[in-house]
């Protein structure tokens, strides 16, 4: 057997070794981008993350469904629907990406290339925060077109949303690192489900028991969708309660999925 | 970079999950710029062995250096250096071959081309295809694809042409040649002898979480082992007066009714002398053979066992 052709010219064969890392910022772009077509295309991604609020949102103004208070209905519902949209990408989309893509060795290929891990999780950020800034712009357009009037300061908003992201982030990644990405599969879209309905998405909390209300208004989600009508529909200033109680689920989950988080 | 040092130095390797010890004190060098293979029934432990090279877990006890680094300490420094092909899986189910071999490419500073790669696995005809519509041979080849496109120094590749076709087969064993030739080292696993005797310079045979023989897939089969003829003939043979012929040290068996074997140096001579033998005895000797040892052979006498797969 011809085993001595290691000797030939090494320097000029297709595969002669020439080992490196690109640049940081061109994988965590590369990532990113892949991250966000991977998700685009995915339609139970878009169902969750574009469809679903969107027809919530029209129906719900539309229609006089539930008693959502004084003053216009859109004026109490988009508020409430741009906090589920963020829930719908940060918590329960990346909770089943992450999950199917841990469950079969996506991650786990990536941990053999160049990409750092904390590089994977900037560009699955950088992912989610582009598809909600699509999201959060088709809501507001139509917002818009059904007579939506918001008040408010924007950076108390921004600021909401992006206490908000890393809160259900936090969340999503724990579930996704932790669970078999079937339990993921049903556990989040349940928990979106409840949050949904239990969070002050479309329901007013205080159509709920005092005490119940009030432990609901501890939920991440209340505190996202209360604090941004506060701003929103009702002008107050920066919501530090609502914040307060988003930074703690940020740390808690945050901490617990890069605590217990297993790659494979 | 010291290229003195081998690809992969492993000593007392251990590795338990819970009570079950998959790696039992496992010791094993590998030589850059060749092909090794890691070769054992499944459950030997050579994936678990693997995936500690790779970095993927840690070891229990022992020493590991893969290019002189420690897979875990080291892995930043490590992972832009080797490729690493899955046994199954790594691809987003909704990305299309070429897009993640494209993906992986951007990673590396200097990447081979990724339509060359494409062409030379047959990877053309994925086309749109996502991953998870992909054929099991594809999905093989891709993974293949995605160990080497980075250009590293050392691939491993776990069980590269499991569920391969022969046609497929062979273009892997072609790439992993120009691999070697390139100057690229390999280590692979398999359960497969004709893999390990055809493709790989060396030959670690595990068993039971340990190394338990090594060397160059031929002197594995000679390594004390004598060859053996083969032949078949009307049954009840005197073996007696055959050995009376043959040189000292030769032995012969019928094995079976009608079934003969000898051992031992088996040479011009030794055939001559058999066949004269048949002649005079008025004896068609049929199906006559020479059989050399294979890996399967040194396996089942190692162990005692037969490769399971």
């Amino acid at each position: 057997m011809a085993k001595a052709a290691a000797t030939r010219d090494e320097a000029r064969g297709t595969f002669t070794p020439a080992p490196g890392a690109a640049p940081l910022r061109r994988m965590i772009l590369a990532q990113s981008a892949l991250e966000t077509r991977m998700l685009l295309r995915n339609g139970e991604q878009l169902l969750l993350t574009v469809i679903i609020p969107t027809l919530l949102l029209v129906v719900f103004s539309s229609a006089d469904l539930v008693d959502t208070g004084d003053g216009d209905r859109v004026d109490f519902l988009a508020p409430g629907l741009l906090a589920l949209a963020v829930l719908s990408t940060a918590f329960t989309g990346q909770a089943i990406a992450t999950g199917f893509e841990r469950r079969y060795g996506v991650l786990k290929l990536l941990g053999s290339t160049p990409l750092p891990r904390w590089g994977l999780m900037v560009a699955k950020t950088a992912c989610v925060l582009v598809v909600e800034i699509l999201q959060v712009a088709l809501l507001t357009a139509i917002a818009f077109g059904l007579g939506w009037s918001p008040h408010g300061n924007p950076v108390w908003v921004i600021l909401l949303l992006l206490l908000g992201t890393a809160a259900f982030s936090g969340l999503g990644l724990l579930m996704a690192g932790t669970l078999r990405a079937e339990a993921t599969l049903a556990g989040a879209n349940l928990v979106f489900i409840l949050l949904l309905l239990g969070g002050g998405v479309i329901v007013p909390l205080d159509k709920f028991p005092s005490g119940v209300e009030h432990t609901l208004a501890l939920l991440p989600i209340s505190a996202l969708s209360d604090g941004l009508r506060d701003v929103l529909r009702d002008g107050s200033g920066l919501p530090l309660g609502d914040l307060a109680i988003l930074a703690v689920w940020a740390v808690l989950g945050l901490g617990a999925a890069a605590r217990f988080f297993r790659w494979e | 970079m010291d290229s003195s040092s081998p690809a992969v130095a492993l000593t007392g390797l251990v590795k338990r999950y819970g009570d079950k010890t998959a790696v039992d004190g496992l010791s094993l060098t590998v030589e850059r710029g060749r092909v090794t293979a890691v070769l054992g029934p499944n459950g030997a432990g050579k994936t678990s062995t693997i995936e500690i090279c790779e970095g993927y877990r840690r070891a229990d006890a022992g020493e590991v250096r893969v290019l002189d680094l420690d897979p875990v300490r080291d892995a930043a420094a490590l992972r832009p250096r080797i490729g690493v092909m899955l046994q199954s899986g790594g691809v987003y189910s909704g990305a299309r071959a070429e897009e993640m071999l494209r993906h992986v490419a951007k990673l590396h500073a200097h990447p081979l081309d990724v339509a060359m790669l494409i062409e030379r696995l047959g990877l053309g005809s994925c086309g749109r295809t996502t991953y998870r519509r992909l054929s099991g041979g594809q999905q093989q080849r891709l993974a293949l694809a995605l160990a080497v496109v980075g250009r590293p120094e050392l691939v491993f590749l776990d069980e590269p042409t499991a569920g391969l076709d022969p046609h497929a087969r062979h273009a892997t064993w072609d790439l992993v040649r120009e691999l070697r030739a390139d100057g690229v080292s390999v280590v692979l696993t398999t359960h497969l002898m004709d893999e390990a005797e055809k493709l790989a310079d060396e030959v670690a045979i595990v068993d039971r979480g340990r190394v338990i023989a090594s060397g160059s897939p031929e002197a594995l089969c000679h390594d004390g082992a004598e060859n053996s003829l083969r032949f078949s003939g009307p049954p009840g043979l005197d073996m007696g007066s055959l050995l009376n012929a043959l040189p000292e040290g030769a032995k012969a068996f019928e094995v079976s009714r009608g079934a003969y074997r000898i051992e031992g140096e088996i040479d011009p001579q030794l055939l001559a002398t058999v066949t004269s033998w048949c002649a005079q005895h008025g004896v068609m000797p049929e199906r006559l053979t020479v059989e050399r040892r294979s890996l399967e052979d040194v396996f089942m006498e190692l162990t005692g066992r037969e490769l399971r797969s």
